[in-house]
């Protein structure tokens, strides 16, 4: 038990993972910035923008709308992306073996952060909320089914193991997933995927600040805003975890197989990050058609190579 | 799904940064009517301007906006001009326009940059507002000023542009040329923006025509109204150059004429350039003892259309009556047809489209120290200050 809660609380769960994640946040923001000119923020400053909000800024709460589910959606957000961190990370940093069948929770507990941010948006009472959940509903439709064509695609790559484990274990020992056509067709997709997931440039529409000023989140403020910053902070570094551990071999954590494990993470960070500057943000419905049709297409042409042994 | 709800945007929204009330009323994400207030900026220049001697109402009506500063000034100055019946020296014609173009480029900069910020398009917002700075030091160089030049007075300029200053200016000319095939090409080929832009609020011929509307707005829907060649002032007929328009009259057809437009805008420049080494330096206004009784209309062709100014004088030293019309006037009402039907995303850019102007840039700057409350920089030290760095930029150029 106390094992566990070590597990959830520090190591790797919410204390590491949201500690790599601020220090990925801090990367993007430095790239972006120099991709435009700037300077950027210095290294501290996501736990700047963190504690800022939990200890100084006030919670207000929006006078319409119900304030306790308003209050717990972030709290379940921070729990959901938490969990799924322990579950990628035990086996991913080869702690522990996870057990048959962990893809489907850590596939479903992915999900559980965009559901919270509906939910929340929608006790808010803000039309422009209102307006930013309803898209983010739309793009959870369109890109989760997409998710989980790339997660089949790299199970029938792995011989139809269904745990993580054993996913990386099959890597090791033959080669990595991303070697082959299909692999490369997954990592393309999930990359998008991940994209949508983390709600940033060309998806994100449900914030889309200068539509509908930042839609799901317009009502938070404070600590509850500071856990959504949280959550987001944990997302960016477990969604390239996972794929990592997915495609790209994940972690031989010895020697220079340590350098190798951050390189990928931040070239999955980096290649977002340029993802995100070099496009305009899409309509919801070109965001719909974008991953119920083409991503998914693609999607299935992977699986069927993969399938065929490519 | 039936029931309207209002999507405000304003009267302070992070789409436009000036203050104005749009009320989109929606089902759904389908924008089914829209209203607007303005006003918030209201701050009565034409009455002011009454009180005013003429000398004074240039920097009065430069300060109507802060992006097109020049373009008020420049109408302002045909009316008192027509009413005068004089006729100002070529070479002031040529300055005039100089100043007149430099302010077209960098305000379709400034809008190139602002509709990739709407768009969500952050990097072309810091690019394209990066490469409008070398115009805005050309400003400082020429006129001392990055905004707000201060140049026009009746019957000319005040200031005039030395032929060792005239290297410079081409220099950073063929530097901003460059930039622009650089954004032109980033804009024009992108499938996003394309897909995002294209057939999106889309003004007809016939929209154009019963709204009035003005400027690229019109250009852009085959209208090629121009107050440049329609009602030809300073120098615009001694140079060559063509009006630029487009026949789609959606939100990408607006960005290519204002992209193509800032091409002709750099070889009217250069034209003028040519023109200016030709004439006698330092010939560049006539005097102008008193302003006779009368009325005078000017236009002239701001980066975002017609603006007009009309003057009754009684033969004192202000204008009895000033009358201003900006472009945005009648170019905000064209919203009635290009939003209603459209989604809320393509509703905001199309907002953004016609470049709306709010006139109001007017600011005061003080400098506090917020511990001691005390004022430590004085009207006198920030105009020091300021002084200084246009040495250092003209230092810079030479």
């Amino acid at each position: 038990m106390a094992v566990n809660l070590f597990y959830f609380l520090v190591f790797p769960g919410l204390l590491f993972s949201a500690v790599v994640g601020a220090l990925l946040s801090w990367f993007d923001r430095k790239i972006t910035a120099r991709v435009q000119f700037r300077k950027g923020p210095p290294l501290l400053q996501p736990f700047y923008d963190f504690f800022k909000l939990l200890l100084v800024k006030e919670t207000i709460l929006p006078k319409q709308g119900s304030p306790v589910v308003f209050l717990l959606a972030p709290v379940f957000a921070v729990f959901g992306a938490t969990t799924a961190a322990v579950l990628i990370l035990l086996p991913l940093l080869n702690i522990s073996s996870g057990f048959r069948g962990d893809l489907i929770v850590i596939f479903y507990l992915l999900t559980i952060p965009s559901f919270s941010y509906v939910i929340g948006s929608l006790a808010s009472g803000n039309p422009l909320a209102a307006v930013g959940g309803s898209r983010e509903m739309k793009l959870i439709l369109s890109y989760e089914s997409t998710f989980l064509l790339v997660i089949a695609g790299v199970i029938i790559k792995a011989s139809q193991y269904f745990d993580l484990n054993s996913i990386i274990t099959i890597q090791h020992n033959s080669r990595p997933f991303i070697e082959s056509v299909s692999g490369v067709i997954l990592f393309i997709v999930a990359i998008f995927c991940i994209q949508a997931k983390l709600g940033l440039v060309p998806f994100d529409m449900a914030e889309a600040e200068t539509e509908i000023t930042e839609g799901t989140f317009i009502e938070y403020s404070g600590a509850p805003y500071a856990l959504i910053k949280l959550t987001k902070y944990i997302m960016l570094f477990i969604l390239p975890a996972f794929l990592t551990a997915l495609l790209l071999n994940g972690f031989v954590l010895k020697g220079i197989g340590i350098l190798w494990a951050a390189l990928k993470i931040l070239g999955i960070v980096l290649l977002l990050t340029l993802i995100r500057n070099t496009n305009p943000r899409l309509k919801i419905k070109q965001a719909v058609s974008f991953f119920l049709v083409w991503m998914n297409l693609l999607a299935i042409l992977a699986i069927v190579l993969a399938y065929f042994g490519y | 799904m039936s029931k309207k709800f209002l999507i405000p945007i304003g009267p302070y929204h992070p789409l436009q940064e000036e203050p104005e009330l749009f009320k989109l009323y929606c089902e759904g994400e389908i924008v089914k009517d829209i209203k607007w207030e303005t006003g918030y900026n209201h701050r009565g220049i034409e009455k002011l301007s009454e009180s005013k001697t003429y000398d004074q109402v240039f920097f009065l009506v430069e300060r109507i906006c802060g992006i097109c500063s020049t373009s008020h000034p420049f109408a302002f100055a045909n009316a008192v001009e027509e009413i005068c019946r004089i006729e100002v020296p070529d070479r002031a014609k040529y300055i005039r326009s100089i100043i007149g173009e430099l302010e077209r480029i960098h305000s379709h900069l400034l809008w190139v940059g602002l509709a990739g910020h709407f768009l969500g398009y952050n990097t072309v917002f810091m690019w394209a507002w990066k490469y409008r700075e070398p115009v805005l030091d050309l400003f400082e160089m020429i006129t001392g000023n990055r905004n707000s030049y201060a140049m026009f007075k009746v019957g000319g300029v005040r200031r005039d542009i030395e032929a060792a200053k005239i290297p410079a200016i081409r220099k950073v000319l063929a530097e901003v040329k460059k930039k622009t095939d650089l954004l032109t090409g980033a804009v024009m080929d992108d499938p996003v923006i394309h897909a995002r832009t294209k057939g999106v609020g889309i003004l007809t011929k016939e929209d154009i025509l019963d709204y009035g509307a003005v400027g690229p707005t019109a250009r852009a829907s085959g209208v090629a109204i121009d107050v440049r060649k329609d009602d030809p002032y300073a120098a615009y007929p001694l140079v060559n150059w063509k009006v630029i328009t487009a026949e789609e009259g959606d939100v990408f057809a607006k960005a290519k004429v204002r992209l193509l437009e800032m091409y002709e805008s750099i070889s009217i420049i250069e034209q003028c350039l040519d023109g200016l080494l030709k004439e006698k330096e330092g010939d560049i206004a006539v005097k102008v003892k008193n302003i006779p009784e009368g009325m005078g209309t000017g236009r002239a062709e701001a980066p975002r259309g017609e603006v007009f100014h009309c003057v009754f004088s009684d033969g004192s030293n202000s204008p009895a009556r000033h009358k201003i019309r900006a472009p945005s006037y009648v170019n905000i009402a064209t919203f009635k047809k290009s939003c209603i039907g459209q989604s809320i995303s393509d509703a905001t850019i199309s907002l953004a489209a016609v470049d709306p102007c709010y006139c109001c840039t007017e600011r005061m700057a003080v400098a506090y120290d917020i511990s001691t409350g005390k004022r430590i920089m004085n009207g006198a030290e920030i105009l020091k200050a300021s002084a200084e760095k246009t040495r250092e930029i003209m230092s810079k150029l030479k």
